[in-house]
Parts: C-alpha cells; structure tokens; sequence
C-alpha cells in the first residue's frame, strides 16, 4: 500500500510539474463550456439540469483520455525510467495501479473543476442536485474506464502517438458497441449470445443509465469489471514485454 | 552474491547471451567487458530481472530472481545503461521517491540521504528539474538512486559513459571506495577503467565467456607483456640501435616509429631477461635515450586478440 502511495505521489506530482496538467485541464474546461453552452443550447432549453453538460462528456472523453493515458507506460518505455522502475523492489501490479489511480485522479480533478457549471444551474433554477451528483459519478466511472483501456494499450508501445491512436479507436469501438456502425460488423456472422454480450459493453448505455439518476449495481459492476480486466491485461503485457 | 548458471536469451532465432556461467563474490569489482552488441547491457537486465532470460537462472544473495523476484531486487542497485531517470523530478523529490519505494524510514533515511548526497556532491543541483542538468550530475543522480538503500550488490552499466575525466576519476574513487564490503559488476568498454577499479576481468563476445581473469593477468597474455620501450631523442643513429637490439637473444621482434623515435622490443621470453640485456647495451654504448620503460602488457591489444581473435 505505501508502494503505491509513493508511486501515485510521483506521477501526480510529475502532471503538475510539467505543463501537460494546466494545458488539458484549460483545454478540457473550455472545450466543456463550449460544447454546454453553445452545442447543448443549455440557456435556451431553459431546463434546470446538466444532461446538456453530461451528454458531451463520452465524446470528449474519447480524445481527451487517451491523451493522458497515452504517456503513462509509452513515455516510460521511451526514456528508459521503465528499467528504473520495474528493477525496484515493486509488482507490476503495484506499478500499474499506482500509475493509473494518479491519471484517474488527475481527471477527477479536471471534472471537479467544472463546478462553476454546477452553481450555475443552481442560481438559475432548482435542479435535481441527486442527478447531477449521479451524473459526475458516471462521467468519473466513464473515463476510469478509458484510462483504464489507454494505460493498457501504452504499455504495448513506446510511441505515444501510437498508444494514442490506438487507444481513441478501442475506446470510440466501446463507446459505440451498443449501435449498428458495430454491431452489424458481428451479427451476420456471430451467435446471437456474442451480439448481445457486445452491446452491453456500450459505454454510453451504461453511463445513460447512469446520468439519469439511477446507480444501478449493474453498471457499478460493469464499470468495475472493465477497469479491472484492462489494469490486469496491463500487468501481463508488461511481464510479456519483459520476456520479449 | 551471484551465481548466474547457464543464463541464456535469444530474440527471434538470435542468440545474445548464450549459457553464460560464473560466480561473484563481495569484495569483487567484476569489469564486464564486450565489443558492442557482445549482451552485456542483456546480461545485466537479466541479473536485475527487468528482462526475463530463455533459460538458465540468477541467483542473487541465494534469491532466484525469477521466483524470489521482491527479495532479489532489493539486495540491488542498478544503474541502468544512459542512466534514466524522470527528466520533470529535482534530485531531492526523486531521490525521495526512491527512498518511499526502498522503504526507507525515520533517522536512517536521514543518514543515508546526508550520504549518498554528499558522496556524489549532489548539493548545488538537489532542487533544480534533472532536465536541466549536465550530463555528469544526471549520471550522478542515477548513482545516488543505485546506491541509496545501500545495497550488498550493485550493478552499473556504463557507469562513466559520457563523463569528463575529471567525473570520471570522482566515479572511480567512488566505486573504489565501496568495493570492499559489497559485490560490484561494472559494464564498460573502457580498458583503462577496468584496470582503474576491477579486480576482476570477465571478457565477453556473441554472448560467451572468452576470458575471466584478474586485469593484471589478462595483461600478461599481451605480446607486449615484458616488452621494452625506448624513447631516442632523434633519429641521428636510430637505424644502428634497431639494428642492435635486433641482434639480442631474448627479442623476438621489434616495432619501430622512426617519426616519434620509439623503438619497441618485443621479449621472446617471459622473464625480464630482455630489460637486462637492452639496459646493458644501452650504457655500454653509451646511447642517448629519452626513456626506457618495462611494459606490463596492453589490455587493449589483448581484448582485440580476445575478441576478434586476431593479434592486433
């Protein structure tokens, strides 16, 4: 546990000390507001919530994230620290969680910082404040998800170009694996038990139920399943890259 | 302790390290010398378990580093080849860092910072980013991380690549200074480095063990080994004292450079009859001569004849 502490520490320290912290977390706010205020028409739907804020939040995500997760093994890989750290007396797993509760915090960060949005809505009207805190929670779970996804797929390169590439195609394959643009690339073929496993793998289902208020056990699960399997993927391909 | 048996890597149907074998123990200052490409950096990455070998095991401290993986790497420090490091982190909060995942604590921790700190004269540059740093101060931070948590075995690749003499000589003095409790492996391809610090030569190419002997020894195995030098100061009668020295029972061959006006003689014997014998001529001659050396053999001339089996 004090491993991972230590570990978590440097990698959040070393987002702040560089400027990849303040220029995402400028970018992601902007990028929050203008797609709120001006693709959500949030004034003129003159409704007192935040599904105008939350429903951009699995697009932006899925170039915002990879570009945080893109660094986290890649970067390592290609200065060499990578040696530094896996000589220490650490488990790849200690490493690997370490690293990627830094980035998911890093996002909290960001997210919470858009609670001017928050206020807002609260001074305009009387929202339901139980949603809105269902739909932050959802858009943290979402993008635990894709960092989870990204950090993985970082491992596997030391080019962050490509980690992150790679990582905004899986993840826009999971955003989008309820709908036909996926979907219809398996059900000519694939039992309809896999078609049906695939779709529920739809982030944007999952985060929907969410946002609305409802925390059901079963996308805290789903939520849960995902990062775990992906974190657990990490460990192997670094064990597998380091037999390589 | 190392015992390293039969460790083997192969990338693809390329063999690096090919069922390499020895035992080292504290108070060794082993010099791992290659060409480039010989899998030296391979072997050393094996050794820390940042690469897992074909075949073959790594015992460290009695710890197999595959299996005991924790209890091994904490019996190490590794300074990795070009000496990495997180280029963002000052001195101070990296080797912070490494002092929280080493499990450093309370007074100790203290001491071993005052330590390490003033050992590798660290203080000027503790809060600057290590981006900005020279190289010599990186190499020394990459030192310092090494040999924070004091460990019984320290592994350096290339621990003076890219350093000016003078951090060089510091480096040396350093590696000097700690040999004698713990069990140093140094990677280098620099001869006049292993004759510096190690009293323990092992030479490698294509990943095999070709020599393993003490620098002094592999010396001796030199064609120059008891070979005599002289300095003339011109060439006015360079051609009769060849001519003479070429006439000696005891010299095989001689190299000459009429342009520099050295005269090497080469012994045909192992003793140090031939030194008798040109010092001998040279007075009953009376000859003027800049400098007559007795030459203990040349480590470089024997890697050459090692590694590419060839006399250079």
């Amino acid at each position: 546990m004090n491993l991972i502490r230590a570990l978590f520490k440097r990698e959040l320290q070393s987002y702040f000390s560089t400027p990849v912290a303040y220029v995402f977390i400028v970018i992601y706010l902007v990028l929050m507001g203008t797609f709120t205020f001006y693709l959500g028409r949030f004034f003129e739907r003159g409704q007192a919530d935040l599904s105008a804020f939350f429903s951009f939040h699995p697009w932006l995500y899925l170039f915002l994230v990879p570009a945080i997760s893109m660094r986290l093994w890649a970067e390592e890989r290609k200065t060499g620290s990578i040696e530094l750290l896996m000589t220490m007396p650490i488990t790849a797993w200690q490493a690997v969680l370490g690293k990627y509760l830094a980035a998911w915090t890093f996002t909290g960060i960001a997210l919470l910082l858009t609670f001017p949005i928050w206020i807002t809505v609260n001074y305009l009207g009387n929202p339901d404040n139980g949603v809105i805190l269902a739909g932050y929670i959802g858009s943290f779970l979402m993008a635990g998800g894709f960092l989870a996804i990204g950090s993985c797929l970082s491992a596997t390169t030391r080019n962050q170009v490509i980690a992150f590439v790679i990582t905004v195609a899986t993840c826009f394959g999971f955003l989008l694996s309820g709908f036909p643009m996926v979907l219809d690339l398996f059900s000519s073929w694939a039992p309809q038990i896999l078609v049906d496993g695939i779709a529920s793998l739809s982030f944007l289902t999952h985060f929907a139920n969410i946002s609305k208020g409802v925390i059901d056990l079963r996308d805290l699960i789903y939520f849960g399943l995902l990062i775990g399997a992906f974190l657990y993927t990490n460990t192997i391909v670094l064990q597998w890259k380091q037999a390589d | 302790m190392i015992e390293i048996d039969a460790l083997t890597k192969n990338y693809g149907h390329h063999t690096v390290v090919d069922k390499l074998t020895f035992k080292c123990n504290p108070g060794e200052v082993l010099g791992f010398l290659g060409p480039n490409g010989a899998g030296k950096s391979t072997t050393m990455k094996m050794i820390t378990g940042f690469v897992t070998p074909t075949s073959g095991r790594v015992l460290v401290c009695g710890h197999n580093i595959e299996e005991d993986t924790l209890a091994s790497k904490r019996q190490l420090g590794y300074l990795p080849e070009g000496a990495p490091c997180y280029p963002e982190m000052t001195p101070a909060t990296f080797l912070d860092f490494v002092a929280d995942i080493r499990e450093l604590t309370g007074s100790h921790r203290k001491q071993r910072f005052d330590e390490v700190i003033g050992k590798l004269h660290l203080e000027p540059v503790l809060n600057q980013t290590i981006d900005t740093l020279s190289k010599g101060f990186k190499r020394r931070v990459g030192l310092a991380q090494a040999i924070l948590h004091d460990p019984d075995v320290l592994i350096l690749d290339e621990p003076t690549d890219g350093l000016d003499p003078n951090q060089k000589y510091e480096v040396r003095k350093l590696i000097r200074s700690m040999a004698a409790d713990k069990l140093i492996v140094i990677s280098t391809h620099i001869l006049e480095e292993v004759e510096a610090v190690c009293n323990r030569t092992i030479i490698i190419a294509e990943g095999k063990i070709l020599a393993d002997d003490s620098p002094q020894q592999l010396a001796a195995q030199s064609k120059y080994h008891n070979a005599v030098r002289i300095d003339l100061p011109d060439d006015n009668n360079f051609d009769e004292i060849l001519a003479s020295i070429n006439q000696l029972v005891s010299v095989k061959a001689t190299e000459s450079d009429r342009e520099q006006h050295t005269i090497t003689a080469i012994a045909a014997t192992n003793e140090k009859t031939l030194w008798h014998e040109i010092s001998n001529l040279i007075s009953q001659k009376a000859w003027q001569v800049v400098s007559v050396q007795l030459e203990s053999g040349r480590l470089d001339q024997v890697f050459r004849q090692i590694t590419r089996g060839v006399e250079a």
